[in-house]
């Protein structure tokens, strides 16, 4: 496989990369060096004193029992958001990909949650399930079901669940629908002679072939799950009640930028780093083997 | 091929993701919870609706009352001062006002005052420029933040050696001694304190009335709070008989100050940062305990964290309720009932009781950096004097709502007739006045008290969840507590 592109000018190749290489090492690398520096420290906030722990605190971080909730709040969460959005947004795509009236106006709806900001979208969902104000909320508390997400920790998660997955359900739909449109009329045509029922049909053609697609938002969701919820979960609930819905990254925030203690903050940085190269290296060794690429 | 390149952009994209917490690296992009009932953030500023003006005395002394911020085109020829604030609005539109005045006060110094976030917000932007040499002259700083202030000599100018340097006459006596008390080491002010508020009790008379008790009489007891919110909710004339807004703030730094028992060892940290929280006596696990029952027989309603619980007395959900003293504007703007503003009740077979409560809010930190001029610190004496007089801290309290500071500033207010046009207004001030401060009840130095405080939210939330009860609930946040506080010492050894 012969792939080399020829540049008449030297220089020109490294011209045309410097833009992106900048920015990864400004943006990617440098933060990354700043925060495995700073987890081997313990350092006032001001900077004043600064002491060398050596792994001082990754022990603090491992040995902490809130930790350990807090990664187990963290993969419910993402496995919970992971799962519901990928199956809302599924039936979404295959429901609008026929020919049906008003098909177009459907998927520029479905598009709209999108466009909103986590920290809105979340305010938007408490008006509708705040126990005392929430349309909902108040419904559901005066039809005898006993809603409240500010004490009860289930109720907590499930909301964020659902605030988090609503707005992306709408990225993940315009992947699927993508997707589905990319299968070749040809085989689906040929399914149909064949005399495929409709689910015979997504589930050993249509499927099968947007697997790519699938693998690619499976690891998308995942990494969202993991670092595109601060906003939703801080507007809605700081992490309570309790501790039921602090996930790493809240907790990392809330002990970097509330408590200030930088040492172990930067610490879970470097394991929450750590943690999600593990699952995209995972992934990418054992199931992308079983994804077809067309 | 393929397969490498595309897993090195997903690891990449994990990276920034994975490193946006770091502590050094840009702070996270994410906006403070936008909630419009709530003011950003763990502040213990008054809940301030993002909506209401600036309420109370139009006419009584003309306070400036700007809403836009000053047009900041520096005259020539000023020492300019950078005054980094975390009010949100029309509180800090009012303080942009002070600032605008000054600069008219005078031709030699500009005070130039920006809102920079949350409260900590406003405290990580400093600290962010501190390490970049480029720290604001002045920086308004929680009072929870105290401590962290406190220990951060080199970083910070104490008030008093600011005054020293440039001959700048600020006595203590001036200020309410509860104030000038939360902001001293050793009788010396560090930190000028500017806003400042207490929790205290308002009532809904009109439920008082529907329920068929005396609406001219708030709860002057806890039994009474206690059989009065019962009384409310069987009698339907409300859903919800009793709620507080900053459970921690209120019902233990205030209740601790109020009832003369102590919140953490060396003078609620006062006097040392070994000091150990104490918050699971007695008196702490009987009076959580009656929120329990309270909450069980739904006389009490548990309404979220620090502000979260304000929108449930003016929307008339609740009947009676603990928060700021700076709440009041809200409740007047929303309101449709009569309502009345008391002081907060206590437990009347606890001899020590009633005291003083303490403050909250925050205060002016004088910041360094490694190019400052003498002429700059002058500027900033300047301003503190400025704000420090009588009749500056009287149009403040008046034109925001926080306590008056200073005992002139009280005064004024009184003899303008204000109290009398706004009844309930002085309630915030003499509560914090009623006693002279005891070593409980003179404000509180933790560190880490941001985390502390949530570290009881958390567990008490557990508790009216059911999940513990108030003693492990207590016990857990004393350990959890003081883990964060032996954490804090370490650093600073």
């Amino acid at each position: 496989m012969q792939r080399r592109a020829i540049f008449n000018n030297r220089l020109l190749p490294y011209l045309l990369l410097a833009p992106q290489v900048a920015i990864t090492i400004i943006f990617f690398f440098w933060p990354a060096s700043q925060a495995l520096y700073q987890s081997v420290l313990r350092q006032d906030p001001f900077g004043l004193r600064t002491t060398f722990v050596y792994l001082e605190n990754f022990q603090t971080v491992l040995s902490d029992p809130l930790y350990i909730e807090a990664v187990q709040v963290t993969v419910v969460f993402s496995i919970s958001v992971t799962v519901f959005v990928m199956v809302v947004a599924l039936l979404f795509a295959v429901m609008t990909d026929r020919q049906i009236r008003g098909a177009q106006t459907y998927k520029t709806l479905l598009l709209w949650p999108y466009a909103l900001a986590p920290a809105v979208a979340a305010v938007l969902w408490m008006f509708i399930f705040h126990p005392s104000i929430g349309i909902l909320g108040k419904g559901l508390n005066s039809a005898g079901f006993k809603w409240d997400y500010q004490l009860n920790g289930i109720h907590a998660l499930l909301l964020i669940v659902i605030a988090s997955s609503w707005k992306q359900i709408a990225h993940n739909f315009l992947f699927f629908l993508a997707g589905l449109q990319s299968v070749p009329t040809a085989v689906v045509e040929a399914a149909m002679i064949d005399g495929a029922s409709a689910w015979r049909l997504f589930r050993s053609v249509l499927f099968p072939l947007i697997s790519p697609t699938t693998f690619y938002l499976l690891t998308v969701n995942l990494v969202f799950s993991f670092f595109d919820t601060f906003g939703v979960i801080h507007a809605l609930t700081h992490g309570g009640p309790g501790r039921s819905t602090t996930t790493l990254m809240y907790k990392a925030y809330m002990d970097g930028y509330v408590s200030l203690n930088l040492g172990q903050s930067a610490a879970q940085s470097v394991i929450l780093m750590l943690i999600v190269s593990a699952i995209v290296w995972l992934q990418f060794r054992y199931m992308e083997g079983k994804v077809h690429y067309a | 091929m393929k397969r490498s390149i595309l897993f090195i952009f997903v690891l990449l994209a994990v990276l920034i993701a994975a490193c946006a917490p770091a502590p050094t690296a840009v702070p996270p992009t994410q906006a403070p919870a936008v909630e419009p009932t709530k003011a950003p953030a763990a502040t213990t500023a008054p809940a301030q609706p993002t909506a209401v003006p600036a309420t109370k005395a139009p006419e009584a002394t003309k306070p400036p009352a700007p809403t836009a911020t000053p047009v900041p085109v520096i005259p020539p020829g000023r020492v300019v001062v950078e005054f980094w604030h975390g009010l949100t609005m029309p509180l800090g539109g009012i303080l942009e006002g002070v600032a605008a005045d000054f600069n008219k006060s005078q031709n030699k110094y500009y005070v130039n005052a920006f809102y920079k976030g949350s409260y900590p917000d406003t405290m990580n932007a400093a600290i962010a420029a501190f390490r970049a040499g480029k720290a604001p002259h002045i920086v308004q700083m929680f009072e929870v933040g105290t401590a962290t202030m406190m220990a951060a000599k080199g970083a910070i100018k104490p008030v008093y050696e600011l005054a020293k340097e440039t001959g700048l006459n600020i006595d203590p006596k001036m200020y309410i001694p509860a104030v000038a008390g939360y902001y001293s080491l050793d009788g010396n002010m560090i930190s000028m304190p500017l806003n400042s508020s207490t929790t205290i009790m308002y009532w809904n008379k009109d439920a008082f009335k529907k329920a068929g008790l005396d609406p001219e009489k708030p709860p002057k007891t806890w039994a009474e709070l206690r059989a009065m919110a019962k009384r409310i909710v069987d009698s339907k004339a409300s859903n919800c008989g009793f709620t507080t807004s900053w459970l921690t703030w209120a019902q233990f730094e205030n209740f601790g100050a109020i009832h003369n028992i102590p919140l953490a060892t060396k003078m609620n940290g006062m006097q040392g940062m070994d000091a150990e929280l104490k918050i699971n006596s007695d008196v702490h696990v009987r009076h959580m305990q009656t929120l329990v029952d309270m909450q069980k027989e739904g006389s009490f309603k548990y309404g979220g964290r620090d502000n979260a619980p304000d929108a449930l007395f003016p929307s008339g959900e609740c009947a009676i309720f603990h928060g700021s003293s700076g709440t009041r504007a809200r409740i007047i703007n929303e309101a449709k009932f009569a309502w009345g503003a008391a002081m907060l009740p206590y437990y009347d077979d606890v001899p020590t009781a009633p005291k003083n409560s303490i403050i909250g809010g925050a205060s002016l930190w004088v910041m360094t950096a490694p190019n400052r001029t003498v002429d700059e610190y002058k500027a900033v004496g300047e301003f503190f004097r400025y704000i420090s007089q009588p009749e500056q801290d009287a149009k403040w309290h008046q034109a925001t709502g926080y306590l008056p500071i200073t005992i002139g500033g009280f005064e004024r207010t009184k003899a303008s007739g204000f109290y009398d046009k706004n009844p309930g207004a002085d309630v915030p001030y003499l509560q914090l006045t009623r006693t002279q401060p005891t070593e409980n009840s003179m404000g509180l130095r933790l560190g880490d008290m941001p985390a502390i405080r949530i570290v009881i939210y958390e567990e008490m939330e557990k508790a009216f969840q059911g999940q513990q009860t108030v003693k492990q609930a207590l016990d857990n946040a004393v350990k959890r507590g003081n883990e964060l506080l032996r954490a804090f010492e370490k650093t600073y050894k």
